[in-house]
């Protein structure tokens, strides 16, 4: 069964009077445990596509089921209540906290939960552990390189143990090395701990990670 | 508290700002707490003029004496129970900069009607024994280090010459607002000092029953109202709130600064908070983007406004009331001057409704922030 189903979503804009349409009639499904790419040009709705699917921006019309829940009509807050517990996101800028350090990063989610002070410190820990940033937990994020900055954000991501991630062009703002990390880590995401993965990327090489690609261009997807 | 961290690293982001702002606040509540502060004991001054006495002074002002016949025909009156009289002098102690209060009474019928005054009974008596003798007040007695016994001259401007007293008698106000920086002396030794010349300042009179007043008072006047000397009656209270007034109106000037204060001070805070809010309006996106509802994010940049502001409020507040605690060198000029508790408690919610105030719009600003469109703009 799938884990998202998006159905017939339309999405138009409004500048002024006049109608920008972004994409119209998307059909997508994702299984659980699924990897996919989403590919496409600069301006094809793609983003979009991820941020309605977040809970993040709203459709004009359509469907979004995440495991078998209807998004689209939710309130404010219970959008913010179900994104803290089904969604993980992953930035192109990873959108760190600068004030805060890695541990204090990842921790983030965490504080909207119950759990005490000690199980948050185990779980931002094994997040930690499972990026291989244990040793930069007290690190700031100017103190980091890129491709650290954006391991903690995957940490950030995965340390509430999210339904899906999503992710918004994770390798955009990486040179080559580092992006292949990048990509080996939610590849291992993927693989080793069963995690649902959506990907915007404008880079066949990333998408060639994932288990399936969908192009959305003009807005219309083509598999 | 497991969102206090998140609270306080934004406070402390610009530590010059944030220090400055607190500093703004700070200086804005210590001159509003003392200016109240201000109002407060005068208000109190002119209250401890009792309603059950009457100031009988001269329809031409204070500064013009009445006869010395007078006192018979008052006490006469129906309604009084008893009749005093006072002269200011106005002598200079070794400097003019040293200034107090001298008032020479008649003490035998002085001192039974005023309670205020406070003199253990055996300096009592000897003040009253001594025609040269005076009766100080503690913090007079304090302030220039004087001591029972101890001879002061006082250089007359009135009536020029030097004039010397041996202190005989300390006495305590009760209240305190009465003022303890007062000096008396004998109405006599004025009397034969100006070879006779002097008469009167003004009169005092007990009424058996305060509800009386007013129509003892209009009785009074209406009796010397054609005489060479016409009267003025008034209670005692509206005798000293009359004093009081004389400075001006003091309450609305202060309330004119107070507010002018409160509205610059909520001004620079609401910058520091709106300036605040810009810059973080990326990073609100991110915590709403992980799930943080819009409710918690109001709350938090009010919290961080706040504490800005109430911050700012104690230190202000609390340094006024370190700065004017109970017999602080400004009871000399007013008595009864220091910042109370209930001074301090409005102080301090002015500080809190200046955070709430100032924090409210980049607050509200943060609730309503589109995550979408925050990011297109860092992106």
């Amino acid at each position: 069964m799938a884990l998202v189903e998006i159905s017939n979503l339309r999405k138009v804009y409004h500048r002024d009077s006049q109608e920008i349409p972004v994409f119209d009639a998307v059909d997508l499904e994702l299984d659980s445990g699924g990897f996919l790419a989403l590919m496409g040009p600069s301006g094809s709705g793609k983003t979009t596509l991820l941020n309605i699917l977040a809970g993040l921006d709203s459709p004009t019309s359509g469907s979004v089921m995440v495991d078998g829940q209807e998004i689209t009509g939710m309130k404010p807050k219970q959008l913010a209540a179900w994104r803290a517990r089904h969604v993980g996101f992953i930035f192109q800028f990873y959108n760190l906290l600068p004030v805060l350090t890695a541990f204090q990063n990842v921790e983030l989610p965490l504080l909207l939960t119950k759990l005490s002070k000690k199980d948050r410190r185990d779980h931002v820990m094994t997040a930690m552990g499972v990026v291989g940033l244990t040793d930069r937990a007290d690190h700031f994020p100017r103190q980091l390189s890129g491709g650290q900055e954006q391991r903690v954000g995957i940490a950030r991501a995965i340390v509430s143990d999210p339904t899906m991630i999503l992710a918004d062009e994770p390798t955009g703002d990486l040179d080559a090395k580092s992006a292949d990390e990048i990509l080996t880590l939610l590849q291992r995401l993927n693989e080793e701990f069963g995690k649902t993965i959506m990907m915007v990327t404008h880079d066949a090489h990333a998408a060639e990670r994932a288990h399936a690609t969908t192009h959305l261009d003009k807005g219309v997807l083509h598999r | 508290m497991k969102y206090a961290r998140l609270i306080w690293v934004n406070l402390i982001r610009n530590k010059r700002r944030t220090i400055l702002t607190v500093l703004s606040v700070a200086v804005a509540l210590f001159l509003f707490t003392t200016l109240r502060s201000v109002v407060t004991a005068l208000n109190a001054v002119s209250e401890v003029g009792s309603e059950s006495r009457l100031v009988v002074s001269s329809a031409m002002g204070i500064t013009f004496p009445l006869p010395q016949s007078y006192y018979e025909r008052l006490r006469a009156q129906e309604g009084v129970e008893s009749v005093t009289w006072a002269n200011w002098f106005g002598g200079v102690y070794v400097d003019p900069s040293n200034f107090f209060a001298q008032f020479a009474i008649d003490a035998e019928t002085y001192l039974p009607m005023y309670p205020e005054v406070v003199v253990p009974e055996d300096q009592r008596a000897a003040f009253l024994a001594e025609r040269t003798g005076a009766l100080v007040g503690s913090g007079l007695m304090e302030r220039f280090g004087w001591s029972l016994g101890q001879s002061v001259t006082l250089q007359g401007t009135i009536i020029p010459g030097d004039w010397e007293f041996t202190i005989r008698a300390v006495y305590d106000p009760n209240p305190a607002s009465y003022g303890d920086q007062l000096f008396f002396f004998h109405y006599d030794h004025l009397y034969e000092g100006s070879n006779q010349q002097m008469s009167p300042g003004w009169y005092a009179l007990q009424l058996a029953d305060p509800n009386s007043a007013p129509e003892v008072i209009n009785r009074i006047d209406a009796i010397y109202e054609n005489s060479t000397a016409p009267t003025k009656t008034e209670t005692e209270r509206a005798f000293q709130t009359g004093f009081v007034t004389m400075w001006g109106n003091i309450g609305f000037l202060v309330q004119a600064i107070g507010t002018a204060v409160f509205f610059a001070i909520l001004l620079v805070s609401a910058n520091t908070m709106m300036m605040a809010g810009r810059e973080r309006i990326s990073e609100n996106a991110v915590l709403k983007t992980l799930g943080f509802p819009d409710g918690l994010l109001f709350v938090f940049v009010l919290i961080e406004a706040v504490t800005i502001t109430l911050l700012g409020g104690a230190l202000g507040v609390f340094g006024a009331k370190a700065m004017f605690g109970p017999g602080n060198p400004m009871t000399m000029f007013i008595p009864g001057f220091e910042v109370h508790t209930s001074t301090v408690t409005l102080g301090l919610t002015i500080a809190i409704v200046l955070g709430l105030v100032s924090g409210f719009v980049p607050a509200f600003q943060a609730m309503r922030l589109s995550v979408v469109q925050s990011l297109r703009r860092v992106a």
